[in-house]
């Protein structure tokens, strides 16, 4: 009881520009423990672990390590100090060994030589203590994900690793991939590290933590012993207000096939082979819920039938189109075929940032804003457009002249929803609709997915948020190395067999037996 | 048959001699550009070095205080790069096209303004140059077939920096790829974020690297000016900064296929004077222009892929920005 | 980047405090060679605009800028950095004489002359189109095959100028005199009764001009322009919306390179008379300058290139003034402008941003 507490934090603030990150945070993590720290995107929780791993310098307050204050002033400080950190985006370079990963920043000789071994022999003594394997003379970027992770974790360990934190550690993880961190994570508890979960996944909180605090625009608005709570007071703590999450409850229309995708295979420029033979229909009136891990295929199929990738075998037909190897389809084809593309990426993709929003509004969709004379732009139209389109998705600030990356995630993607709604598609891909969006926005988005769903439209969902795709699919297509591992009906899916099915096994019917389906907590 | 040997060695003495300062600004290209800096300066920092070895050799008499000078003058061409692209994250072509064009501008008005002598130095005499330094044992080898005519034409005979270009590239091997300043060096180049998280400084490494390039420049410019030639003239470095960029992509970013291709592009030079006028079977009579612009249909070739792709440092100029 | 800067500090301050510090550098330079920096920029003024004949030798090194300005800025807009402007003006400059070459002796003036400038336009998009589909096609990036170019496209003309082309009977490395020369601007003003100096400026300047006017209406009034605008901020951006990409890339490198060979009608037609060896002097780099200075903004490179006009012209004064300080002192003065409004372009943005942002917070309410 009288031990210090590994982390205490006091009046933590950081703003960036006009943006109050952190505003006069506390935070006491007991030595020994699992803390998770909860909140929606944007609440200030990664800005937090990056004042405490020494990203940035905090602009007030005090940090104290076991009883200790101190100065954190640079990553280099935060390593000394024993805080190792498990970033969202690894911090490994690709093309280097697992080793030479680790000589970066732990070789203390000038030649690479002379320490070498030295590495090696505290390499092994991490992974035996911890059951971590890992092989130094691998090439990282040849690594499984969850290989990958592991590294990390191990990088953080070797530093002196009192204290662990990560960072949104699952999202690139499958289930099964997850459980094994979770293992691990309780094998470093038991050897006394202290670890700092950073998550927007309540049932993570629920599942490993000994204690939890809530952020909220920046605050820390509640601590908790994780046995005292439950996932709907947490749920209400994150956003501030109860929460009504929408869910996907009338039958499914069964329309007529829109989409037949037949052993359709595709390759990246680098030649490997990311979709295998993938089969399905799509029906009108239908949401395809595209489950899997990043990187097992969703983002390619979604840029195939987006016409941004040619398909390498195989057919996809569209009305009386068939696109095939010889016969590659584009975007504006695509387009002109009644196919709208919400993108995963809507910063890169489906905005162009510096651009107006006005400009924005017609992206993909110049005929909108061609003048009579077809080789010219006309300018009011194309605001009178955006201005539609504004008040219909309620878009704020309703103003076309202003630049697209001055606009909230949420309503960003409100505007690029907008416009492929504009188009009135038959058949819509919708990537990822919910990432990086404030909650308020999440209930728009799925109100107005599943409108266009009563209205007949098929749509494809792919999301990483399993709890989305449960809650929003009428089918659920789980997919695995670029395969299609099984499509089963949302009716009879839950989340542990649509997980085992994204690790790769083939679905075993569902039972009974099975855990409840979690369909009310799409959002969180 | 001896004639020919004598003769190939006479061509591989010069196509070293042509290729040193191709190998100095290469090399410096290498550690500028694996540590992620984009560095088409390569040409400024040239001839800045020669313009600054051959005045102060000219003022002090002493070519060691030359070098000296070029290096200072490579290294503060190369300072300003590193201030506009690390600490500014400007754009990196654009900050060596202004390098380049500064570099052409400078050395012109300081040369007119203290020699009077629109834009050259005097002509330096032997003392204030890098003079050739003849091995020992030259005569006694000289009977000896073969070996004899490349010891002294070849290994014997150059100057001092000629034989610091070749030492130039193991040196550059060692440090890329035996030291770990040169193992996060690299790293920059490929991954900055994984350096800076871990507590390394992207910026300080990236300003060293810069920096050690300016130093392989002045090298090269002092060889230009004060080793090779015996005087700066306006414009000597001739586009030779540009085509050792040209042969560190041809070599793929690694020192030993860098050194060939500046030894390739070498060999087209020295050719290409012997070869004019000269009418060849076959082929005919072959303009001094074409094969003097090989080396650049060369890598525009390569670039094109047709020799394999050559794939650059990840985070070649890309400035590093702290991540939100 | 972070806070983005009001309009009109961004276009009028931002260069204007730029174009000082290089201004503000280069006396430096001026004061270490031992030289009053003050007298030195007073002798370029007068020499770029007072002295008679000034202003046209100022307006007719100005058209050239513009050409390869526009050059640079055009293919800025789909963020492709053409450093072939010096390579590409040469090609163009061939064009012209061919045509001259071969034609001037059998077709009249008026008919020449319009196929020398198409010539000097196909050329100068011939000489870019092949990095263009490099790039395109094959992933070469055109900043690298663009240098190359520069250095083929030189070697092909002393190749050239010194063989097959050259003037018969002599040794020099140029061509003989052309016919089809466009008229001089101080020759229509006497032939309508003004007096005006003798300058080399000549009609290349009106087709600049139209120049600036079509390439702005190409770029923020077409669609064309717009995909070109959307590829130029985000590749995938454009790829998602149908843009397609390498065709694009291909066609925006050989407005480029057009622009940039049009260059060769003013010299070549315009104020030479003949195709010259090195003739582009290193006005296609120039053109980096006045894109950057201009912001990639008609509008903004006609006043670039009549700032480096002035530049120019008035550095050949200063060689006449001053002992000690040559033409080379203009070069200082653009390398020092393309740091400073290229390289260093965000150095001043944030601290002014800092200094404006009150009081722009205000003026939203």
């Amino acid at each position: 009881m009288s031990a210090p507490p590994a982390i205490s934090l006091r009046g933590i603030s950081k703003r960036f520009g006009a943006v109050q990150a952190n505003d006069a945070v506390d935070l006491d993590v007991a030595e020994g423990t699992i803390h998770g720290i909860i909140g929606e995107n944007g609440a200030g929780k990664s800005t937090l672990v990056s004042i405490l791993s020494g990203h940035y310098g905090a602009d007030a307050g005090e940090i104290a390590l076991f009883g200790e204050s101190v100065k954190l002033a640079s990553s280099a400080d935060a390593i000394a100090r024993g805080i190792g950190m498990v970033h969202q985006h690894f911090m490994l370079v690709p093309n280097f060994t697992v080793l030479e990963n680790l000589q970066l920043g732990f070789a203390k000789t000038r030649l690479l030589k002379a320490g070498r071994k030295d590495l090696l022999a505290r390499i092994a003594a991490i992974s035996s203590a911890y059951g971590l394997e890992v092989d130094p003379f691998a090439v990282v970027e040849r690594l499984p994900v969850g290989l990958q992770q592991r590294v990390e974790i191990v990088k953080a360990l070797i530093g002196g690793g009192r204290i662990l934190i990560l960072d949104e550690p699952t999202g690139v993880l499958t289930p099964d991939e997850t459980d094994r961190l979770f293992e691990s994570l309780g094998v470093l508890k038991a050897k006394g590290v202290t670890i700092l979960l950073i998550t927007h996944k309540l049932r993570e909180v629920m599942a490993v933590t000994d204690n939890v605090s809530v952020m909220r625009r920046g605050k820390m608005v509640a601590h908790r012993q994780t046995a005292q709570t439950n996932r709907e007071e947490l749920a209400e703590l994150m956003v501030g207000r109860a929460v009504r999450p929408v869910r996907n409850v009338s039958p499914s229309a069964n329309g007529e096939v829109v989409l037949q995708v037949e052993r359709l295979s595709v390759r990246d420029e680098t030649g490997a082979e990311r979709l295998r033979e993938v089969s399905f229909d799509l029906r009108a009136g239908e949401i395809l819920g595209v489950a899997g891990v990043a990187g097992n295929g969703q983002s390619e199929l979604l840029a195939m039938l987006a016409g941004l990738m040619p398909p390498a075998a195989g057919t996809v037909r569209i009305g009386a189109r068939e696109i095939g190897a010889a016969s590659p389809s584009d975007p504006a084809e695509m387009r002109a075929l009644g196919l709208a593309h919400v993108p995963e990426d809507r910063r890169r993709e489906g905005l162009v940032l510096p651009f107006a929003m006005r400009e924005n509004a017609v992206l993909g969709y110049l005929d909108e804003a061609r003048a009579r004379r077809p080789w010219m732009i006309d300018r009011t139209r194309m605001t009178g457009r955006c201005q539609a389109l504004m008040d219909t998705f309620d878009v704020r600030p309703a103003n076309p002249a202003l630049r697209a990356a001055g606009f909230s995630g949420g309503n960003q993607q409100k505007l690029v929803l907008a416009r492929e709604h504009g188009a009135s598609p038959r058949i819509l891909l919708v990537g990822q609709p919910t990432r990086g969006v404030d909650v308020g926005a999440i209930e728009f988005i799925h109100r107005q997915l599943l409108a266009l769903r009563e209205a007949g439209c098929a749509i494809i969902l792919v999301s990483v948020e399993l709890d989305e795709i449960l809650a929003l699919s009428d089918r659920i297509m789980a997919m695995n190395g670029g395969r299609i591992v099984g499509i089963v009906d949302a009716a009879e899916a839950d989340r542990q067999s649509v997980g085992l099915m994204m690790a790769g096994v083939a679905h075993p019917l569902p039972t009974g037996t099975a855990e409840p389906v979690y369909r009310d907590e799409a959002i969180l | 048959m001896a004639e020919a040997w004598l003769d190939l060695m006479q061509i591989l003495a010069s196509t070293l001699r042509l290729s040193a300062p191709l190998i100095f600004c290469a090399m410096a290209g290498l550690f500028s550009e694996r540590a992620g800096v984009v560095d088409i300066g390569l040409e400024g920092k040239l001839l800045m070095g020669a313009f600054a070895a051959a005045a102060a050799a000219s003022a002090t008499g002493s070519p060691w205080l030359g070098l000296f000078a070029a290096i200072a003058a490579g290294m503060a061409l190369a300072l300003v790069h590193a201030f506009a692209c690390v600490t500014h994250r400007g754009d990196q072509i654009v900050s060596g096209v202004a390098i380049n064009i500064l570099a052409s501008g400078l050395t012109v008005v300081l040369g007119i303004a203290m020699f009077s002598q629109g834009g050259q130095t005097p002509p330096l005499s032997r003392p204030e140059r890098f003079g050739d330094i003849t091995l020992p044992f030259t005569e006694t080898f000289a009977d000896i077939p073969y070996f004899g005519p490349f010891y002294a034409e070849l290994l014997s005979g150059q100057n001092l920096l000629v034989y610091l270009a070749i030492l130039a590239v193991p040196i550059t091997g060692f440090v890329l790829f035996s030291t770990t300043f040169g193992l996060r060096l690299r790293a920059v180049g490929e991954a900055p974020e994984a350096v800076d998280s871990a507590g390394y400084s992207v910026a300080w490494l990236r300003y060293r690297a810069v920096l050690i390039a300016g130093l392989l420049c002045g090298i090269g410019g002092a060889y230009l000016s004060i080793a090779h030639g015996g005087g700066f003239v306006r414009e000597m470095s001739a586009g030779r900064g540009y085509i050792a960029l040209a042969a560190l992509i041809f070599g793929k970013w690694k020192p030993v296929p860098t050194l060939f291709a500046c030894l390739l592009f070498g060999v087209l030079e020295s050719t290409a004077s012997r070869l004019s006028g000269v009418d060849l079977p076959v082929i005919g009579e072959i303009p001094v222009e074409v094969i003097l612009v090989a080396p650049y249909v060369l890598t525009v070739i390569l670039l094109a892929g047709f020799f394999g792709r050559a794939i650059p440092p990840r985070a070649l100029s890309i400035p590093y920005v702290k991540e939100r | 980047m972070t806070t983005p800067l009001p309009r009109w500090a961004d276009l009028l301050v931002i260069p204007l405090l730029n174009l000082l510090l290089a201004f503000l550098v280069a006396g430096l330079v001026v004061a270490l060679i031992g030289e009053n920096p003050w007298r030195a920029l007073t002798v370029m003024l007068q020499g770029a605009f007072v002295y008679p004949g000034s202003l046209g030798y100022t307006l007719y090194y100005a058209t050239n800028f513009i050409f390869t300005g526009l050059a640079v800025a055009v293919a800025f807009q789909a963020r492709l950095f053409n450093i072939g402007g010096e390579g590409q003006a040469a090609i163009g400059g061939l064009g012209v004489a061919l045509v001259c070459l071969a034609l001037d002796p059998y077709l009249p003036v008026v008919l020449v002359i319009p196929l020398a400038i198409l010539a000097a336009a196909i050329f100068g998009a011939g000489w870019a189109f092949l990095p263009g589909l490099l790039q395109a096609t094959r992933g070469s990036h055109v900043v690298i095959t663009t240098i190359m170019f520069n250095f083929i496209a030189a070697g092909l003309l002393v190749a050239l100028l010194t063989g097959a082309l050259m003037r018969p009977g002599q040794s020099t490395p140029q061509t003989r005199n052309l016919d089809a020369l466009l008229p001089k601007v101080h020759e229509i003003l006497r032939a309508v009764g003004i007096d005006a100096a003798p300058s080399p400026l000549n009609v290349s300047i009106v087709i600049a001009l139209l120049a600036c006017v079509g390439v702005w209406l190409l770029v923020w009034r077409t669609p064309f322009g717009f995909r070109v605008r959307t590829l130029g901020e985000s590749e995938p951006a454009a790829r998602y919306a149908g843009v397609a990409v390498p065709r694009t890339v291909i066609v925006v490198m050989c407005i480029s390179g057009a622009l940039a060979g049009l260059m060769a009608i003013n010299e070549v037609i315009g104020a030479q008379g003949k195709l010259v060896l090195n003739y582009t002097a290193g006005y296609g780099f120039t053109g980096i300058a006045v894109a950057l200075m201009g912001r990639s903004h008609p509008v903004g490179i006609v006043l670039a290139s009549l700032l480096f006009g002035a530049l120019y012209q008035g550095g050949t004064e200063l060689s006449f003034e001053f002992d000690t300080i040559d033409r080379e002192m203009v070069l200082v003065i653009q390398g020092l402008i393309i740091l400073f409004s290229g390289a260093l372009a965000f150095m001043l943005e944030r601290p002014l941003a800092r200094l404006l942002t009150p009081r722009a917070r205000l003026a939203h309410g």
